[in-house]
């Protein structure tokens, strides 16, 4: 399997407080990726420095062999890196389609003379987008409500809702934070079955997560984190059975 | 004449610093830019007018009268209007816009009831004495602005270091949700706040109607236009800053009007002032005030 | 047509005026469609009347291309200014552009080419009703199309979530410059239309006062379509007026409207949802 997104001794420190220390680990192709860890360990930091809303202090980040470092996050979005929120942000007063297709805002090639004119170019790129963003809704299972204001939806269609628009931007790798907060358990399980639907057919998918049934059910490989490092690293059943990550988990006196 | 001008840059300097006291207050404690506040201050020289010709108060008395019914204007302002626009949760831009439909509304009123002709306390109401130091001619009247400026500049600042009350107001300043999960009165402060910022307006009204001795309805406009210059060059919200931005802009006002056209003065100002946002968007003088919640 | 003979020799500089302003209310609001509070417009509306005022005075230029020079010239000032002045946001925002605003105001108070405090007189009469008619249907036109496009999705997105924008792979940058470009282009526009028919210019009109009563246009129309800025426009030019019996007090009649809408219409006067929810309910709400 190829490497996605390869992460390289990153670390990041805000003033003087160091938040990572030298990170490292590989997200490979096709494969669904968990990162975990106790609160505070420095989770989505990492996520913010992936897409750049967040410089690293030290270390490369490196996707489909090119680096990141530096560039903005509309930049990173077109490599092909997407996310979702811990705290949801959709767009509130839009509607869902348009949250959509907001998402595909770099697949829109048209420019200022068509939008004026209302070429015929312009209209088949705006009518393949509603198409595609209709496809995507559908498959989250929120086409029904496409018109509505995404202020009204429920907690856990907002987060259908940040999926499908994350999908939009066409990502080979998609980074979900804490993708099942607030889902009740038949929600759950039908979106283990999409993202393992968007695993094959070869995206990458990075999570962070602290339903630890539904990481160790789905994920291919998990990265731990602790206080900013990387304490253990492998397949669900290694971390599973690494003394340091149970100790991480449930304190000193309980893993003795 | 230096010296001369520098008596004229301190006087005109401590009543800018007064006004844009209030104004930055209210902006470090209720996050909103109040349009309304030069309309306060006119309020605040034509209510000491009103005193002085129609009820023969004295001075001190009419300042005192003024100061009540600009604070009571700044109070009913926020009670009526802005704290509507709190319980909803309006972007920050609404308040503002509302206030400068209070200013409209203030204004054209005074225009209406007293005419848009220019109006003067009688001469023998004005302290007339004055004397010389050195080369330099001294109103008593200038040492009294200067005198009541600094006195209530003192007074604030001692209140907001030094008493619970102060605290509770920078706690607000801070994160008013936090000050409220503090147990502290928010909206009550709020109203203390608005009533001390339009009281200490009304009063810097007064001062100026008293140096030029030139009261019309307009007079708030350029007043409020160096108000802005002033929490600009200061730091918004920030009370040391509004002190030395005032009197800074006193000084380079007089002196620029001295010694360069005062127009270009003007412009030098602004332009400054346009290159110190962008630069440094906290002030010359000041830090941010920065809202955490 | 007589009465109309007559009814147009006395109004039409307010209907004049009217399409003006519905411009510059259309101006800002392309700035606040993408979140940003910017009161440079009437700078920019100042900059356009005297470059293109300069150039049928000095130059002798054809009305067309004195238009399009007045909206350039706007335009390319924002261009410069806009990638430092954007990086502020909020309040800040709003402070420096009025700062511009002052350095312009003030700069051409001092400048000779300009007239100084007196303006410049003499401005041939060149702007029809049909070119006000014209360019303000263009610029509703084209905003509309604007919106309905990625571009607005764009500027909704930015002024909804920035970070979020960002994440979607747009340029915020790059799109707030465009708004404020644009809103640059189209106040300066309004400014040369303005600069011939009024045959007069100052400082005076380019100063603080306007560039809040654009934005109080917009905010009081309701920013949320482009109806709201021009109808609040028309409001807020024809108020004064209707309510000319009232004399001295009739800007107080602004005022109370201004401070009504933003208490009880806080989307402004224009809000499609609400007027069709009116009409469903058959007037009852």
């Amino acid at each position: 399997m190829s490497k996605l997104l390869s992460i390289r001794n990153v670390g990041k420190s805000f003033g003087g407080l160091h938040v990572l220390h030298d990170v490292s680990f590989e997200v490979p192709a096709g494969s669904i990726y968990g990162l975990i860890g106790p609160n505070g360990a420095g989770k989505t930091t990492v996520f913010n420095l992936v897409t750049g809303l967040l410089p690293p202090s030290a270390g490369a980040i490196e996707f489909q062999g090119e680096s990141l470092v530096g560039l903005p996050p509309h930049k990173i979005t077109h490599r092909g890196v997407a996310r979702t929120f811990q705290n949801i942000r959709i767009f509130k007063e839009m509607s869902i389609l348009e949250n959509v297709m907001v998402g595909m805002h770099d697949h829109l090639a048209y420019g200022g003379l068509g939008l004026f004119f209302n070429t015929p170019a312009y209209k088949a790129a705006e009518r393949r987008a509603r198409e595609r963003a209709f496809e995507l809704l559908t498959w989250v299972g929120l086409a029904h409500k496409a018109e509505l204001v995404a202020d009204n939806l429920s907690y856990g269609d907002q987060r259908k809702l940040e999926f499908a628009r994350a999908l939009a931007t066409e990502p080979k790798l998609l980074l979900l934070d804490e993708p099942v907060a607030g889902m009740n358990p038949s929600e759950k399980t039908a979106l283990m079955e999409e993202i393992r639907n968007i695993r094959d057919r070869g995206y990458g998918v990075f999570m962070i997560e602290h339903d630890m049934r539904f990481v160790m059910g789905l994920c291919d490989r998990i990265a731990v984190l602790n206080f900013g490092r990387i304490i253990a690293e492998g397949t669900p059943e290694e971390v599973r059975s690494n003394p340091e990550v149970i100790e991480a988990y449930l304190g000193k006196e309980e893993a003795a | 004449m230096l010296e001369q001008q520098l008596l004229n840059a301190l006087t005109l300097g401590s009543v800018y610093a007064l006004f844009a006291l209030g104004f930055t207050l209210v902006f470090g404690v209720l996050a909103v830019i109040n349009l309304s506040h030069g309309a306060v201050f006119m309020v605040g020289s034509y209510v000491a007018l009103a005193l002085v010709t129609q009820l023969d108060a004295p001075l001190w008395a009419a300042m005192l009268g003024a100061a009540l019914a600009s604070g009571g204007l700044g109070l009913l302002v926020d009670v009526l209007i802005l704290k509507p626009l709190r319980v909803r949760n309006a972007p920050h831009l609404i308040p503002m816009i509302a206030t400068i439909g209070v200013a409209i509304m203030v204004t054209s009123s005074s225009q209406g009831l007293f005419g848009a002709e220019i109006r003067r306390f009688p001469e023998e109401t004005l302290p007339a004495a004055d004397f010389m130091v050195g080369a330099v001619h001294v109103r008593v009247l200038e040492i009294a602005i200067v005198a009541i400026a600094f006195l209530l500049m003192a007074v604030l600042f001692i209140t907001l270091k030094r008493t619970q009350l102060g605290r509770a107001l920078r706690a607000i300043a801070e994160s008013p949700k936090a000050a409220y999960l503090m147990g502290i009165n928010v909206e009550g402060l709020f109203h203390v706040t608005s009533f001390v910022a339009a009281a200490l307006g009304g009063i810097a009204g007064v001062l100026i109607g008293l140096d030029f001795n030139a009261i019309t309805p307009q007079m708030g406009q350029p007043i409020l236009h160096k108000g802005i210059a002033v929490i600009i060059l200061g730091g918004m919200g920030d009370i040391r800053g509004a002190l030395i931005g005032g009197l800074f802009l006193g000084f380079a006002e007089v002196i620029s009007k001295a010694y360069l056209s005062s127009q270009m003065g003007d412009a030098v100002a602004f332009g400054l002032l346009f290159l110190i946002l962008l630069v440094r968007p906290s002030g010359l003088f000041g830090r941010v005030l920065e809202r955490k919640a | 047509m007589e009465w109309f003979n007559d009814f147009w020799s006395t109004y039409s500089t307010l209907v004049f005026t009217v399409g003006v302003h519905m411009l510059l209310a259309l101006s800002i609001w392309l700035t606040l469609s993408c979140g940003l509070l910017s009161l440079a417009n009437a700078a920019f509306m100042g900059i356009g009347a005297y470059v293109s005022a300069l150039l049928t005075l000095n130059a002798g230029w054809a009305f067309p291309t004195v238009l399009l020079a007045g909206g350039i010239a706007p335009a390319l000032v924002a261009l410069v200014i806009g990638a430092p002045v954007l990086r502020l946001s909020g309040v800040y925002l709003a402070m420096a552009t009025l700062a511009f605003g002052e350095v312009v105001r003030i700069t051409v108070l001092n400048l000779d080419i300009t007239g100084g405090p007196e303006g410049l007189n003499g401005i041939p009469l060149a702007t029809e009703g049909w070119h006000i008619a014209l360019l303000l249907l263009l610029a509703f036109y084209g905003l509309a199309r604007l919106r309905r496009s990625k571009v607005g999705r764009a500027f909704e997105a930015i002024k909804e979530d920035e970070i979020a924008a960002r994440l979607m792979g747009i340029n915020v940058n790059r799109y707030k410059l465009l708004a404020f470009v644009l809103g640059g282009f189209i106040a300066g526009i309004a400014g040369a239309l303005n600069a011939h028919f009024t045959f007069f210019i100052s400082p005076r009109e380019y100063g603080f006062e306007p560039a809040v009563d654009i934005l109080t246009m917009a905010v009081l129309g309701g920013t949320g379509s482009l109806v709201g800025p021009a109808l609040g426009a028309g409001i807020l030019t024809l108020l004064p007026e209707l309510l000319r019996f009232l004399h001295d007090f009739r800007s107080l009649v602004n005022g109370a409207v201004l401070v009504l809408v933003v208490l009880f219409l806080p989307k402004g006067i224009w809000e499609p949802r609400r007027i069709r929810a009116f009409f469903r309910k058959g007037g009852q709400a």
